[in-house]
């Protein structure tokens, strides 16, 4: 070997020599003609030893010499471009890591904007769309990677990835297209397919292969974040050539399995995104999850337990993945267990943000879905344990979205795991999310059981060709014979059918003494409801008859049942009592506010008097407001043929005085609301102080500060509410304090729903007290509430809290903007 | 598009004077071809009411003081057919100022079921009336009353008594079918001549009052006890389907039109096929447009349950109510 190393350094030496002293054109091309000898494309090939150790040792050293000498005289020494086209000849068919490497090192190395830069980085544009990293790929397959070379297969892994970034950095402004990332990485995704089909054949002809370099190029892009590009490329076309090929699923698997940990999430996160199916990931995957722990924790924990952020197809080709095979179901019967548990604990009810809920609810759902009888029977106890404690838990969240998880998850879960036994049904209103869920839990055909997926489509075709000729015949044979006289059917104009009610046959209660007596003894149910419907409109008929009996009537419509089926029972009782409130506030309102903390009621009436106390006190505040929208929900029974026929001759009389009025010009119509004193201001303390009195004293049974939270959510709403309505008040600053202090006592509390209800209380506290009396009197109070709602804006785990929290800072911020001017001059 | 639906109507015109609740109604041509209005009473009264002076021209008294429930012209005449609940289906002469009962069938079944007619030929008439057996219909030949032939449901079929009937031929063929509606809620279709069921739906789940049929067109509409109306058709005469969107017989409540209050004693479809009315037990007449359904008008005038309704050739509508009073409507006229 060595006479054969020695004449060729020689060679090179020589030519070395000439390349960066000559300037004869001539020269240079001879030159460089003998120096391609030894690249094996000319006829006058160098002997193969010879090659060898050229492309060994002395490319890389040719290649930065004529880097070195590329100006635009030297290219010009030739015409026609002959010396360039040489020149690239290099690049483009020498050894393909060398050459590379060459490139992006010069690039790396050139002034920033010259010649030379251009012209290499078009080189490597070409060097590119030749398909040549395909070549740098593959030479790297086929070696026993050994210690010099894992260095250089380091550098070069980072070459290959951070092109575009490094182009980027050198180029700026001048960035070719095809080194834009959205373009660089799916030509990467082609080159890696090209070299795993290169390594497929060689496989077949008996030769080994390590895809390992390329399981670290798809590593290092996904840990760049480029998954969507190169994944988008390699997925579709992996998932044709794996299909029915198990020499192109061993590859597959081997090339996912080869990633390193530290990439192995972003390479399987971006996998699961792109498969369309479990099927497909299954091919892609293979058994990983069972091989790599990494794998298996990525799949198993962190897409599951610590992130969120997939859709519902890719969570269900990831748990159809873990389903598929049986090596691989004891991982799913595991995660379904953990799920549940999660789903359940109360903690991460309380901590963890709706989103999360909503993504582990549809989790388990699908795990149940996957899974078969026989394996739930086995771990029924345990799965149904954790579940009973969830769904208790979350029906004691005082949020709805929680509850309502609660109770389609445990409807559908009971249903599965104890298909034999009584199952679990719950009132909820169905929404958008409920039916998304419920979707999700049709199982799902067991692996091996392909026949059972036949059986539901049958009997739907079975149905539908009579389906069709019912619903073709009949409306058809009625058109046939008629079409041309009854052509002018749609003329017939419908009359008002407005008065067109339910019927009823006692009479209505004339006075409120009426009702209150037929509410308290009547036997008579109809009587009853008609009573109960008049109410109101009596109440607001008659406010002296009403006062006489104010308490009486509210007692009783407090204590009221609902005895029949009546359509809107507790609107009817709401706005009669809201109504009866208005009519006498002092007196009523005291007495619902003092009820609220006593002995016997239940937690609904509780919460009714809270109500109903907030409207009536919107209603004093804003008259008007509230009656005419009660009116339009209900307009009174006995007044119907009036109604309907006032509009009717109004409209005619109006435009009749319209057509004989000249007009010369119209004021602006639109200053109705009337003026008024503002009655909330004599009373707002009776409804306020007596419910903020007690609210820290337990009886038997009603605890707020204990399981009745969401009781105490509700009061801090109504408190805020009813502090928000004293606007422009007397009591309002006196009503402000107490209000904070309330605030202050309860402001670490665990439940979201009473923290809302503080934040907002909040709020209107900062409206309806004005600012000077706030900065004057209670400044102490308000920095601390400042840094309480900086720290909920901050940290608070409910994202309604943190936007109330940042709301109130908002109201806050503009007080001060609107104080600090009055007091610098 | 905008503009307001207009006031409910007025009736034209009330007719009073009947003197207890009226049962049935029939609109006819008397002589000279003055219209004419009969009412039957449940004090067993038949009034003729003139439409021109809109008073009563006479009463016939053939029902022994029982409610008269079912009324009918034949042409030839005018001769006018009686069902009072006295058991007795009369025939009366009118013409010429003659008001005499010519003839009576002794009927057999206590129950509240109308009769129905059909002309077979020229002085030929075939009368359907609830038989003996309970849940039997009876097919008579008039004037000859001879029994021609008499429908059971097969046993154990318990469709219960037969509430209403409307016997009918189909213009392609000659043999006359019967629509029954039972008992039970269920509507048969039978075949007189082979006296056979063609066809059974079940649409109600309450008794079926009142059952309306338009021949052209082979729909239909009954109403029931409960809240609401069932339109179905008649698929080549053979079978009986209920009408558009109701895709399977195992779910028929789809088939419904809901009402606002339960109860519908009488339906009739105007001759020229447009609207059609029920008599309510809410004292109200609802009017529908034919051909899709839609509500067209609720006619609250009367204080009483009512009984029955009926159509002019004209297009006038008359409703009789237990409040004693006739009230006649000119709604969306013929054009």
């Amino acid at each position: 070997m060595d006479p054969v190393a020695s004449a060729v350094r020689l060679e090179v030496q020589e030519a070395v020599h000439i390349l960066s002293s000559s300037e004869d054109g001539g020269h240079i091309v001879s030159t460089l003609q003998s120096l391609r000898r030894y690249l094996g494309e000319m006829e006058t090939q160098a002997p193969p030893g010879e090659q060898e150790e050229f492309s060994r040792t002395h490319f890389s050293t040719v290649l930065r010499c004529v880097v070195g000498k590329l100006s635009p005289n030297w290219l010009d020494l030739l015409p026609d471009g002959q010396l360039k086209e040489l020149w690239a000849s290099f690049f483009l068919e020498g050894p393909a890591d060398q050459a590379f490497l060459v490139l992006m090192e010069s690039i790396e190395g050139a002034a920033s904007p010259s010649f030379r830069l251009m012209k290499m980085a078009q080189l490597l544009a070409r060097f590119l769309s030749a398909g040549r990293m395909a070549a740098v790929m593959e030479g790297q397959c086929g070696q026993q990677a050994g210690p010099a070379s894992r260095l250089l297969q380091e550098t070069l892994l980072t070459r290959v990835v951070g092109l575009p970034d490094r182009l980027g950095n050198r180029l700026q402004r001048e960035m070719l297209a095809a080194f834009f990332p959205q373009n660089y990485f799916p030509l990467l995704g082609e080159e890696v397919l090209r070299v795993l089909q290169a390594v497929v054949d060689s496989l077949r002809g008996g030769l080994d292969c390590s895809v390992s370099f390329l399981s670290q190029v798809l590593g290092k892009a996904c840990v760049h974040g480029r998954q969507k590009e190169i994944l988008g490329v390699l997925v579709p076309r992996l998932m044709v050539l794996t299909q029915g090929n198990c020499l192109w699923q061993r590859v597959c698997w081997r090339l996912v399995e080869c990633v390193p940990d530290q990439a192995m999430e972003a390479v399987l996160k971006g996998l699961v995104e792109a498969a369309p199916g479990p099927e497909v990931l299954s091919r892609l995957l293979g058994n990983l999850v069972t091989k790599s722990k990494k794998a298996q924790f990525v799949m198993t924990r962190k897409l599951l337990f610590l992130q969120y952020s997939c859709s519902t197809p890719v969570l269900q080709s990831l748990l159809g993945y873990l389903a598929m095979d049986s090596q691989r179901r004891p991982l799913l019967v595991q995660a379904l267990k953990e799920l549940l548990e999660t789903w359940g604990s109360s903690s991460a009810i309380r901590h963890a943000p709706l989103e999360q809920q909503r993504y582990v609810s549809k989790a388990v759902l699908i795990c149940l879905a996957h899974l078969g009888e026989a394996e739930l029977r086995a771990c029924r106890d345990e799965l149904l344990a954790s579940l009973m404690d969830g769904v208790k838990n979350r029906l004691d969240s005082s949020l709805p979205p929680v509850r309502r998880l609660g109770m389609t998850v445990a409807e559908v879960a009971s249903a599965r795991l104890h298909p034999e036994g009584p199952s679990l049904k719950f009132q909820y209103e169905e929404d958008e999310l409920t039916r998304e869920i419920l979707a999700l839990a049709a199982p799902w055909p067991m692996p091996d059981g392909p026949s059972e997926a036949g059986l539901p489509v049958a009997p739907v075709g079975g149905e539908s060709p009579d389906q069709e000729t019912v619903d073709g015949g009949g409306p058809q044979a009625g058109r046939e014979g008629s079409d041309s006289e009854l052509d002018s059917d749609d003329e017939l104009v419908p009359y008002d059918m407005s008065g067109d009610r339910e019927q009823r046959n006692s009479k209505t209660p004339a006075y409120v003494r009426d009702c209150l007596e037929a509410l308290t003894a009547s036997e008579n149910w109809e009587r009853w409801e008609a009573a109960l419907q008049a109410l109101e409109g009596l109440v607001l008929k008659s406010p002296a008859a009403t006062r006489e009996v104010s308490l009486e009537l509210a007692k009783v419509l407090l204590h009221l049942e609902e005895k029949t089926v009546i359509a809107g029972f507790e609107g009817l009782r709401q706005r009669a009592l809201v109504a009866v409130t208005v009519t006498d506030p002092a007196r009523v309102a005291e007495y619902l506010a003092v009820q609220f903390y006593a002995l016997n009621y239940s937690l609904r009436q509780r919460m009714d008097i809270l109500d109903v106390l907030v409207l009536a006190a919107q209603e004093l505040s804003r008259p008007g407001c509230l009656r005419r929208a009660a009116q339009q929900g209900s307009p009174g029974p006995g007044s119907q043929p009036s109604v309907a026929a006032v509009p009717a001759w109004q409209a005619v009389v109006e435009e009749r005085v319209r057509r004989k009025t000249r007009r010369f010009c119209k004021g602006s119509a639109g200053w109705a609301a009337a003026a008024g004193p503002n009655e909330f201001n004599a009373v707002a303390g009776y409804f306020f102080f007596p419910l903020l009195q007690r609210f820290d004293r337990p009886v038997v049974t009603f605890d707020l500060l204990g399981d009745d939270q969401l009781v105490l959510g509700r009061l801090a709403h109504a408190l805020g509410a009813l502090m928000y309505l004293a606007v422009n008040t007397v009591v309002a600053v006196s009503m402000g304090k107490a209000l904070l202090e309330f605030v202050w006592a309860l402001r670490f509390h665990r439940d979201a729903y009473v923290r809302r209800g503080l934040l907002s209380a909040i709020s209107s506290v900062l409206l309806s007290v004005p600012a000077e009396r706030l900065l004057a009197d209670l400044p102490d109070e308000l920095l601390e509430a400042r840094s309480w709602l900086a720290d909920v804006a901050e940290q608070d785990a409910d994202e309604d809290c943190r936007l109330l929290a940042v709301k109130a800072l908002l109201v806050l911020e503009k007080l001060r903007d609107r104080l600090l001017p009055l007091s610098s001059p | 598009m905008a503009a307001p639906a207009p006031p409910p109507p007025d009736p034209q015109f009330v007719l009073r004077g009947a003197h207890s609740a009226v049962h049935a109604l029939h609109f006819c041509d008397g002589a000279e071809g003055r219209p004419l209005l009969l009412s039957g009473s449940l004090r067993g009264l038949v009034h003729v009411w003139s439409l021109e002076t809109r008073r009563p021209l006479t009463a016939l008294d053939g029902h022994g003081g029982q409610c008269v429930t079912w009324l009918h012209t034949l042409p030839r005449g005018p001769q006018l057919l009686s069902q009072g609940r006295d058991l007795q289906l009369c025939t009366w002469d009118l013409a010429e100022g003659r008001n005499a009962v010519v003839d009576a069938v002794r009927l057999e079944s206590m129950g509240f079921c109308r009769a129905s007619v059909l002309a077979e030929g020229p002085q030929r008439w075939m009368v359907a009336v609830p038989g003996r057996g309970n849940d039997e219909v009876q097919v008579l030949e008039l004037p000859s009353k001879t029994s021609v032939s008499c429908l059971k449901p097969e046993a154990g079929a318990r469709l219960g008594m037969p509430m209403c009937l409307q016997l009918w031929q189909a213009e392609s063929s000659s043999r006359p079918l019967l629509l029954a509606g039972y008992e039970d809620g269920s509507l048969a279709l039978w075949d007189v001549s082979t006296r056979k069921v063609c066809s059974r739906v079940a649409c109600h789940s309450e008794p079926v009052m009142g059952l309306a049929l338009d021949p052209r067109r082979a729909r239909g509409v009954s109403g029931s006890a409960e809240k609401a109306l069932a339109v179905w058709s008649l698929e080549g005469q053979q079978a009986l389907q209920r009408g558009p969107g109701s895709p399977s017989p195992g779910r028929w409540a789809s088939t419904h039109l809901g009402l606002t209050n339960p109860g519908i004693a009488d339906v009739k479809i105007r001759p020229d096929s447009k609207i059609l009315a029920t008599a309510g037990w809410d004292h109200r007449v609802r009017v529908f447009q034919w051909r899709t359904m839609r509500p067209l008008a609720v006619l609250a005038f009367h204080s009483a349950t009512v009984h029955c309704v009926a159509f002019d050739t004209a297009g006038l509508l008359a409703a009789g109510s237990g409040d004693q009073r006739i009230s006649v409507w000119s709604l969306y006229p013929p054009t």
